[in-house]
C-alpha cells in the first residue's frame, strides 16, 4: 500500500508542483517554510483542546486521517455544529497564494473528515485572518476529484524521484521557495560564464 | 530567502555558554560577558576547552544551526548534525555520481577550473596594485596559470586533474609573497607546509583554510549533501572531502585575499606570531582574533554571482554553491557551475 500523503503537500503540490517536490522530497529548506512551520506547530501543540459557544464546539489541532483516500494531517480548526456535524474552517494568515491550493486543502480535510465522522460535508470555511471574513467553500464533485488527483499526482513524483521544472510564471513571485529553486536561473551555464576561459593576459 | 547570519566564534579557553531565554550568554570563569539572540546566530563554533550547556545544544540543533567544534589551534574535530541535514535522496545521488568516474571527473574538472580561475583573478588584481618589478611576475603567474586552465579540459583522470592544480599552485605560491607589501622579510613564503607551519604565512593560511572548510562543511550538511564523499579530493577516513572541494574556489578570493590585505594593512604584524625553538610558528591569540574579525566582516561584502545573477553576501557562497552542486547531482542542472569571482 501507498504510503498515506500529508495533507500539507496537497496544498504544495496544488500551487506548484516543484515547490511540493522541494519541500517535500529534496527538504529544501528555507526560514520562511521553516519559521512558519515551526509556529504552527507551536500554536497547534498550544492551542489543543475544544470550547463552545452557541451550541458550536470549535475543536483545535485535531488530528486527521483518511484511510480509504490515504490522507492525514491536523486540521487548525473543526467546527461541530448542534447536530454534531463536523465543518473544516482553515485559517489564512498571510496573502491568499492560491485560492485552489487552499480550498483543495480544505476540503482533504473534508474527506478525512466525513470518514471520521461517519457523514457526507457539504462545505467549510476558508477564514482570512487580516481581513476577519470567512469565505464558504463548497465540495463539489469537481474539488473532490482534484484532492485525489493532486495526491496520485505526488505519489507519481515519490514513486519517480523527479524534480518537476519551474513553473516561472507569476506563482513564483509569491513563493518561499524562489531562492531555492531559481525559476527563471538558466539551468546550463549562462552567456558570458566559461570556466575554462583563458583569454590573453596583456 | 537564506540570510546571512552570525557565526559566533569562541576563543576564549574556559568560556562557558548556555541558554538564556532565546540568547545564548557567554560566561568567562563565572563572569558575565555577552549575551547574543539566538535568532541572530545561524551556527557557533567553540575552540578547545569550551563548554555549552545541555540545553544550549539541544536548542541548537531544534533550530538548524550546528555546532562545531575545534581544537585550540582550530583543527576540526566534530560537528552536531540537525535533523534538517538529510535528504538521502540526494545522498545517494551524490554517492552514485562518485561511483560514476565520468561523472567525477566533469565535476572535478569544474572545482579545478573554479580554483585557477580564480587564483588568476587574485594574481591580476594584486599586479594592479603592485609596484616595480613585482607586477610582471605575478602577471606571468597569472599566465602560466591560464597554460593550466588550457589543458584542464584534456584531463581524463582525476589524478590529472590533481596534477595541473598542483602545477597552477606552485606557480601561484612562487609568487604568493609578491602580493605583500608590507613585512616582506617577515613574511617569507617558502613553500606550502600543513601542520605544523613552518613560516607565519603557512600559520596564517591554515588558520584560514581551516575556518572556510568549516563554513563549506556546514554549507553541505545545510543543503544535504554528505561533507565526506568529495570528487576532486581523494577519500580518505576523517577528511572532509566535499568541504574541501567547495573551499578550492574560495580559498584564492576569500582565504588569500584576507591575509594579503591583513598584512597589507599592517593588521597583522610579526607581534602576532610565535616563533617556536625547531622552527615552527603559531599565531598568537590576538592575532588569531584578528583574523576572524575582518574574515566576519569580508562575510557581509556583497559579491556578485554569475549563475544566480544576484548580488550575493560573501558569507553565503558556500551555501550557493553547495545547493548549485545539489542541483547538478540530482539532475536539475547538467552541469556543476564553480564559483567565478570578478
Ligand atoms: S519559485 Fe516558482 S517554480 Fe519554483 S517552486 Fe516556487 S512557484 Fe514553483
Amino acid at each position: 500500500m501507498d504510503d498515506p500523503i500529508p495533507l500539507s503537500a496537497l496544498q504544495h503540490f496544488v500551487f506548484c508542483p516543484r515547490q511540493y517536490a522541494l519541500i517535500h522530497i529534496e527538504q529544501v529548506w528555507t526560514e520562511n517554510e521553516q519559521t512558519a512551520r515551526g509556529r504552527g506547530q507551536h500554536e497547534r501543540a498550544h492551542g489543543g483542546g475544544s470550547e463552545e459557544r452557541d451550541g458550536v464546539r470549535t475543536l483545535r489541532a485535531l488530528p486527521l486521517v483518511s484511510r480509504e483516500h490515504g490522507l492525514f494531517g491536523v486540521a487548525d480548526v473543526v467546527e461541530l455544529l448542534p447536530d454534531g456535524s463536523p465543518r473544516p474552517v482553515e485559517y489564512k494568515s498571510g496573502r491568499a497564494k492560491s485560492r485552489l491550493a487552499d480550498e483543495v486543502q480544505l476540503c482533504a480535510q473534508a474527506l478525512c473528515l466525513e470518514e471520521m465522522f461517519s457523514g457526507s460535508i457539504p462545505g467549510g470555511y476558508i477564514y482570512h485572518v487580516a481581513s476577519r471574513k470567512r469565505r464558504e467553500v463548497t465540495f463539489t464533485p469537481e474539488l473532490r476529484a482534484a484532492v485525489l488527483a493532486a495526491r496520485d499526482g505526488i505519489r507519481e513524483l515519490l514513486r519517480s524521484r523527479r524534480l518537476p521544472e519551474p513553473a516561472a510564471d507569476d506563482r513564483c513571485q509569491l513563493c518561499s521557495l524562489y531562492d531555492e529553486c531559481e525559476p527563471f536561473a538558466p539551468r546550463d551555464f549562462p552567456a558570458g560564464y566559461d570556466p575554462f576561459e583563458t583569454r590573453p593576459i596583456p | 530567502m537564506r540570510h546571512l547570519l552570525n557565526t559566533l566564534y569562541v576563543q576564549t579557553q574556559g568560556s562557558y555558554l548556555r541558554l538564556e531565554n532565546d540568547n545564548v550568554r557567554v560566561d568567562v570563569d563565572g563572569e558575565f560577558k555577552t549575551r547574543l539572540p539566538l535568532h541572530h546566530l545561524d551556527g557557533i563554533v567553540v575552540f578547545g576547552n569550551v563548554l555549552l550547556s545541555p540545553y544550549l545544544i539541544q536548542k541548537l540543533g531544534r533550530s538548524h544551526k550546528p555546532v562545531t567544534w575545534l581544537t585550540e589551534w582550530g583543527q576540526f574535530t566534530a560537528r552536531s548534525e540537525t535533523p534538517v541535514s538529510g535528504n538521502v535522496l540526494l545522498r545517494v545521488a551524490q554517492h552514485a555520481c562518485t561511483c560514476d568516474a565520468a561523472r567525477t571527473l566533469a565535476v572535478a574538472r569544474f572545482i579545478a577550473a573554479g580554483k585557477l580561475q580564480n587564483q588568476k583573478t587574485t594574481l591580476l588584481r594584486s599586479a594592479r596594485e603592485a609596484a616595480g618589478e613585482d607586477a610582471p611576475a605575478l602577471r606571468q603567474a597569472a599566465r602560466d596559470i591560464n597554460a593550466q586552465i588550457a589543458v584542464l579540459p584534456l584531463a581524463e583522470t582525476v589524478d590529472e586533474v590533481r596534477g595541473i592544480e598542483g602545477t597552477a599552485a606552485r606557480s601561484y605560491f612562487e609568487v604568493f609573497s609578491l602580493m605583500l607589501r608590507a613585512n616582506r622579510d617577515f613574511f617569507w613564503l617558502g613553500e606550502r607546509t600543513r601542520r605544523p607551519a613552518r613560516d607565519p604565512i603557512n600559520a596564517v593560511l591554515n588558520y584560514v583554510y581551516t575556518l572556510l572548510a568549516g563554513e563549506c562543511a556546514s554549507a553541505c550538511q545545510a543543503v544535504g549533501l554528505d561533507p565526506q564523499i568529495g570528487f576532486l579530493h581523494a577519500l580518505r577516513p576523517g577528511r572532509q572531502s566535499l568541504a574541501l572541494d567547495l573551499m578550492e574556489e574560495l580559498r584564492p578570493v576569500v582565504a588569500d585575499r584576507a591575509v594579503v590585505t591583513l598584512i597589507n594593512r599592517q593588521q597583522l604584524t610579526p607581534r602576532d606570531f610565535i616563533l617556536h625553538e625547531g622552527r615552527t610558528v603559531t599565531l598568537t591569540e590576538d592575532g588569531r582574533r584578528t583574523i576572524l574579525k575582518h574574515l566576519q566582516e569580508r562575510k557581509g561584502e556583497e559579491v556578485y554571482h554569475p549563475i544566480t545573477g544576484r548580488k550575493t553576501p560573501i558569507g553565503l557562497i558556500p551555501h550557493v554553491q553547495a545547493r548549485l552542486l545539489a542541483q547538478h547531482l540530482r539532475g536539475d542542472r547538467p552541469h556543476y557551475p564553480p564559483y567565478l569571482h570578478r
